[in-house]
C-alpha cells in the first residue's frame, strides 16, 4: 500500500516538460515535492499565482502571499500574480495542462464528488467545479476506501456531484487506474497489493489492463 | 522638414479626487438589507477596516458576496457573530464553525457558487455584461433551475451578473484619483469587485501622492472607484502559517 507521499510521487510521473499544473488541497499539494529531474513545470494556484515555490522560511513569510489552501508560500523567479478573474480564465480557457485533485467518490463514468455531504459537511466547491468542467487532463488522488472501509470507486456517485464525465486517471493507495468506456481499468498495482484485493474494494466495473504491472518508484 | 506647433491653451485640469478621510465617510449610505461585494481570498486581502466599521454600524440583514466567510473571529466571521448577514454568497466556507452552525440551523441563507462563476459574476457586472455561459456546475445541483445551452458539443450554464449596492475592497497602494495597485495574491477578488457595484470603496495601506504610481502599472484605474481611503491599521492575519522544514 502507498502512503500519501507515495501517491503524490506516483502522480508526479505524469508531469511533462512545459506543463502548467493546478494542484488541489491535500495529497495533490504534495506532488510539488516530487517533480522529476529535467522536467520544468509551473504550478498555478487559482487565487492568483503562477510559479509557486516552496513554503517560506520564518523570515520569508508574507501574509499577502498564500496558495488556494490558504497556506503561506513563496514564488520562484519568473512567477506572476493575477486576479481571480484571469485565473479562472486560464482554467476555463484550457491553458492549464494538468489538474490534480482529491475526491470523496469517483464513478466509473468519470463523475467526481468532493464538495458536500448533505446534512453533515458543507464546505463548498471552491474552484473545483470550474476546474473539472474545463480541464482535459484530470487526475484524482485519494484513498481507495473511506474511513468505514467502503469503496470510493463506484458505479455511480452517491454524494452531490462536482462534475460529470471528467476524471481520466486515479491514483489511490492501492492502484493506478484509468477510466475508459464507463469502466475502471486497473493499470498498476501498488507494491504488495493483489488484483483480487483491488477487486474486493472497487464497487464499480473493474477490468484489468493487459499491461497491468506493479508500480515502480 | 519638421513643424513644431505650440498650443497656447493652458492646461488647468487636475485629477478627480476620490479620497475620503475616514472609513465612516467611505461607508456612508450602507443600510440594512443591502448587497455588498467583499474582496479577499481567505483572510488574504480582505478590507479589514471596512469590515470593522460594518460591525460598529451594526447594519443588519446584509447579503454578502465574498469568496469565503472569514474565520470565527476575523473577517466576515465578525459580522456572522453579530448576526448581521442574512444571506451569504460564496464558493468555500470550510474555515468557519459559526458559519456552519448558522447554515445548518437555517438562520443563514447560503448560496454556494463555483469560484470562477463567482468572480465572473462580479467581472460581468463591472464590464456591462448582463449574463454569461460557463461550463462550471453542469450536471450538478448548481445547475438546478438554470438555462443550459450547448455550444460546440459542450454544455454551459447561464449565469447572471451580480447586482450589488457597494463593493468593499482592499489594495496595497492607491492615489487620490482612485488608481490602485495590489500586492501578491491579495489581488484575488478585489480587482474584479472594484467597479462591479453602484458604489465602490477601496481601502489602501498606502495612499500616495498623485504621480507616485507608474501609470503603466495600475491594476484598477480610478474610473472604477468612487471612494478611496487609507486604512487605519492592518492586522493581516495568516490563516495557515506553513513553513519549509
Amino acid at each position: 500500500m502507498l502512503t500519501k507521499e507515495q501517491i503524490a510521487q506516483r502522480i508526479s510521473k505524469e508531469l511533462e516538460d512545459g506543463f502548467y499544473v493546478n494542484l488541489g488541497i491535500g495529497i495533490p499539494t504534495l506532488v510539488a515535492n516530487y517533480v522529476p529531474e529535467g522536467i520544468n513545470v509551473e504550478f498555478q494556484s487559482e487565487n492568483g499565482v503562477l510559479g509557486m515555490g516552496p513554503f517560506p522560511t520564518k523570515e520569508q513569510v508574507d501574509a499577502d502571499l498564500i496558495n488556494a489552501g490558504k497556506q503561506t508560500i513563496t514564488t520562484l523567479p519568473g512567477a506572476s500574480f493575477f486576479d481571480s478573474e484571469l485565473s479562472f480564465g486560464m482554467i476555463r480557457g484550457q491553458h492549464i495542462n494538468l489538474t490534480v485533485l482529491g475526491a470523496m467518490e469517483v464513478s466509473q463514468s468519470g463523475d467526481i464528488a468532493n464538495w458536500k455531504i448533505p446534512g453533515k459537511m458543507v464546505k463548498g466547491m471552491g474552484g473545483a467545479m470550474d476546474l473539472v468542467a474545463s480541464a482535459e487532463n484530470i487526475i484524482v488522488a485519494m484513498m481507495h476506501t473511506n474511513r468505514a472501509g467502503e469503496s470510493k470507486l463506484l458505479k455511480q456517485c452517491r454524494l452531490p456531484l462536482t462534475g460529470v464525465n471528467c476524471v481520466t486517471k486515479i491514483v489511490t493507495n492501492l492502484a493506478m487506474l484509468t477510466i475508459e468506456k464507463h469502466q475502471f481499468v486497473l493499470q498498476e498495482l501498488a507494491p504488495g497489493v493483489s488484483i483480487d484485493y483491488v477487486k474486493g474494494v472497487t464497487e464499480g466495473e473493474l477490468v484489468i489492463s493487459n499491461n497491468c504491472k506493479v508500480m515502480e518508484f | 522638414m519638421f513643424f513644431c506647433i505650440f498650443n497656447r491653451i493652458q492646461f488647468f485640469q487636475t485629477m478627480i479626487s476620490k479620497k475620503v478621510n475616514s472609513v465612516q465617510q467611505a461607508l456612508e449610505g450602507i443600510t440594512d438589507y443591502m448587497t455588498l461585494l467583499v474582496g479577499g481570498f481567505g483572510l488574504c486581502g480582505i478590507p479589514e477596516n471596512a469590515i470593522a466599521e460594518l460591525v460598529r454600524l451594526n447594519v443588519k440583514n446584509l447579503t454578502c458576496l465574498s469568496n469565503n466567510a472569514g474565520v470565527d473571529n476575523f473577517g466576515l466571521g465578525l459580522l456572522l457573530q453579530k448576526h448581521q448577514i442574512k444571506k451569504m454568497i460564496a464558493s468555500y466556507v470550510g474555515e468557519n464553525a459559526e458559519f456552519e452552525r448558522q447554515m445548518l440551523s437555517g438562520d443563514l441563507e447560503v448560496d454556494l457558487i463555483p469560484q470562477g462563476t463567482l468572480v465572473e459574476r462580479c467581472r460581468s457586472a463591472k464590464m456591462g455584461i448582463p449574463a454569461f455561459f460557463t461550463p462550471a456546475g453542469v450536471g450538478t445541483e448548481v445547475a438546478v433551475g438554470k438555462e443550459v445551452r450547448t455550444f460546440n458539443n459542450k454544455q454551459y450554464l447561464l449565469e447572471y451578473a451580480a447586482d450589488a449596492d457597494f463593493s468593499l475592497t482592499k489594495a496595497w497602494k492607491g492615489d487620490e484619483a482612485g488608481n490602485i495597485v495590489f500586492k501578491g495574491t491579495a489581488r484575488n477578488f478585489n480587482q474584479s469587485m472594484c467597479g462591479a457595484a453602484k458604489i465602490n470603496v477601496v481601502e489602501v495601506e498606502e495612499l500616495v501622492p498623485l504621480g507616485a504610481l507608474d501609470p503603466n502599472e495600475i491594476h484598477v484605474p480610478g474610473v472604477f472607484v468612487q471612494r478611496i481611503f487609507k486604512g487605519e491599521k492592518y492586522e493581516k492575519r495568516i490563516e495557515k502559517l506553513t513553513l519549509s522544514e
